[in-house]
């Protein structure tokens, strides 16, 4: 990874385990469901690390692990320095002044009875900052591409590429360092979308926040991130700068997964070879020994299965974790 | 076009809401070539779905319908609830996008499509069975004589929508209606689903309606494509010319707007999408079009050959000049 800029958080091993209660015959046990597994990475300033994988890799859990929404349990998240795992409730108040979330669906992240002025304006008033948070208000619509005289307004009279906007005035309220956006544009339709990921980068480039941005859809993180870590099944399989995990990915999940993404163009997807892996992704439960990858990789051996495969850095310049890797 | 299995002619769906009539679907023609996949593509609110909910008599009370669907000559709009069972799942068949609520919980899937073979045919139940496991297995179901004895929770996603397919192909269907049945599932099983839908067009011949607002599924397995927008078909033709030359503004800044390698800035369409309470009089493209002159919005444009293409806009010719290919 380049050394240019610093990094603004560092994620080092990070896990997290659910338990799970379940009834099996008479009697009840406890399962854990090991989300995150062990898992590291950096977000520089003013850049977007781009999280991706689908249903059950993690990655959610990842990001509100990051934000101390729920407690990691164990690892560390370094922010500017600070170990965020071992501080109180009120030094991470403090803190999280400085790290914001957008979520998916924006009409649930938005209270429907209040104006959409003063759900912009609650996080001033939670984290009691002063001044006139009216103009404060107008001029957070106003970065956002919105009018100052919709502050007025309830959620129910925008649109949904609308009401995301107004999710991003309101992370933006206390001038956050970092912003995890988790899926900010997959309930939008494609027309919307685009305009909403231009507001991300025109806003990066203004205001210099770094985001890890979270999203099941590899081309839209192509165009954003700049870093991008793939995950599966809980843990990192590839990790790299965006051109070379895109151009040259060298875990086979990283291949499989750009292969299998339809593209716009009729030629291309008649004509490229794909590769189709077989069944769904395992119950993280009970994941596979070894490589988690192997049940549905064509490259397995008895080596995938009795050994756990590191991330390691490749002739390409990213780190994959594969004892076989492209 | 009578070569057409499934034929809609001038279909219009209205809702009757307490804000009062939502025009839903206003007025569009759809041909269905037997073996052929015909893309349906459009955002949230442009009338793809509730035009074929409308073909297969799905919709509730308070739609009013009207217009034409013919399925090989015979039409459905107006018909008896008696002829529309007879046809649907049988003759017409549809799979939706969450194959959970599809299926029955309290009976093994199995049995479910015994049901789904003897509610139109006259087949003993043994042979029933039989055949029920041969489809399990013509969708990719590994063990299907195992399979078929389990309930739906015990399938995963991907396993569950194919399930649903081998019920909606249980009866040889001549028209199956796909409405965005790989939107739930992630991107590898997606392929999959799609590679089952593509085995059952060639294998029986089946027609299939592919409705998405995924343009990059529509150029993965689609023959010809109708883009709607606000209720209408603005544009349709063959994915190839469709993708290599889009006439429509609408089709065009769709296009356009998906990220691909090595552009720095997106290119979204302004505005949004109208209400459908009250939708523009002319093109309901022109509030958003950055093309539309005065007299976009003083009649509603027809679809029109232009090219290859069928396309809905008065001012094609002039625009294709200086468009992007």
């Amino acid at each position: 990874m380049n050394t240019q800029s610093e990094a603004l958080l560092s994620v080092r091993n990070l896990v997290k385990n659910f338990e799970m209660r379940a009834n099996s015959g008479l009697r009840k046990t406890k399962r854990i469901v090991q989300a995150v597994a062990d898992v590291s990475f950096d977000v520089k300033v003013g850049q977007t690390l781009g999280l991706v994988g689908e249903s059950g890799s993690g990655k959610t859990t990842v990001g509100r692990s990051v934000l101390q929404l729920i407690q990691p349990t164990s690892g560390e998240v370094i922010f500017e320095g600070q170990d965020l795992t071992k501080l109180s409730f009120e030094q991470l108040r403090e803190v999280r002044r400085q790290m914001q979330i957008v979520f998916q669906d924006p009409f649930a992240s938005l209270d429907p009875k209040m104006t959409v002025g003063s759900s912009i304006a609650e996080p001033l008033v939670v984290q009691g900052v002063s001044g006139n948070h009216q103009e404060k208000v107008a001029e957070l619509l106003d970065l956002v591409g919105l009018a100052a005289d919709h502050a007025k307004r309830f959620p129910h009279e925008f649109s949904g590429g609308q009401r995301q906007r107004v999710g991003i005035a309101r992370a933006l309220a206390l001038d956050p360092k970092l912003i995890v956006l988790d899926e900010p544009v997959s309930a939008l339709d494609v027309s919307i979308q685009a305009g909403v990921v231009n507001l991300f980068s025109d806003l990066q480039k203004r205001l210099g926040m770094s985001y890890i941005f979270i999203a099941h859809d590899l081309s839209v993180v192509r165009h954003i991130a700049d870093h991008v870590a793939v995950m599966y099944l809980g843990k990192i399989v590839e990790l790299g700068e965006k051109n070379a995990v895109y151009r040259n990915p060298s875990h086979p999940y990283t291949k499989a997964l750009l292969s299998a993404v339809p593209l716009p163009n009729p030629k291309v997807e008649r004509s490229r070879h794909r590769i189709m892996l077989e069944g769904d992704v395992p119950s993280p439960v009970n994941p596979p020994t070894g490589c988690r990858f192997r049940t549905r990789c064509w490259k397995a051996t008895d080596l995938c299965a009795a050994e756990e495969p590191q991330l390691i850095v490749r002739p390409t310049g990213q780190q994959s974790a594969c004892h076989f890797p492209e | 076009m009578s070569s057409s299995v499934l034929q809609i002619r001038d279909l219009r769906v209205t809702f009757s809401t307490q804000m009062g009539e939502l025009r839903a679907v206003r007025g569009i023609d759809v041909d269905v070539v037997p073996g052929e996949i015909l893309g349906v593509v459009g955002e949230s609110g442009s009338g793809k779905s509730v035009s074929f909910l409308a073909a297969m008599g799905l919709l509730p009370k308070s739609a009013t319908i009207t217009g034409s669907v013919e399925l090989d000559g015979v039409e459905l709009i107006g018909a008896g609830r008696k002829a529309i069972r007879s046809v649907r799942g049988k003759s017409l068949a549809m799979v939706f996008q969450d194959p959970l609520s599809a299926l029955n919980p309290v009976h093994r899937v199995g049995d479910q499509i015994v049901e789904m073979i003897q509610s139109h045919q006259d087949m003993n139940t043994h042979d029933a069975e039989k055949k029920a496991v041969e489809l399990l297995e013509i969708v990719g179901i590994p063990q299907p004589d195992e399979r078929a004895l389990q309930y739906p929770h015990e399938f995963s996603g991907g396993m569950r929508q194919r399930v649903v397919i081998a019920m909606a192909i249980a009866n040889n269907p001549k028209v199956l209606i796909a409405d965005e049945p790989t939107t739930a599932l992630d991107v590898t099983v997606q392929a999959q689903i799609l590679e089952v839908i593509q085995r059952v067009q060639q294998t029986f011949g089946t027609a299939v309606v592919l409705i998405t607002h995924d343009l990059g599924v529509i150029a993965r397995v689609a023959d010809s494509v109708n883009v709607m927008y606000a209720g209408r078909n603005v544009e349709s033709g063959s994915v190839q010319s469709l993708f290599d030359h889009p006439s429509h503004p609408y089709t065009r800044g769709l296009l356009s707007s998906l990220p691909h390698e090595g552009i720095e800035r997106l290119n979204p369409i302004a505005g949004f999408p109208p209400n459908m309470l009250a939708p523009p009089s002319g093109c309901g493209f022109a509030p958003r079009c950055q093309h539309a002159t005065k007299a976009c919005s003083a009649e509603l444009p027809a679809l029109a050959p232009f090219e290859d293409l069928l396309t809905s806009c008065i001012r094609a010719d002039e625009l294709r000049v200086g468009r992007r290919s």
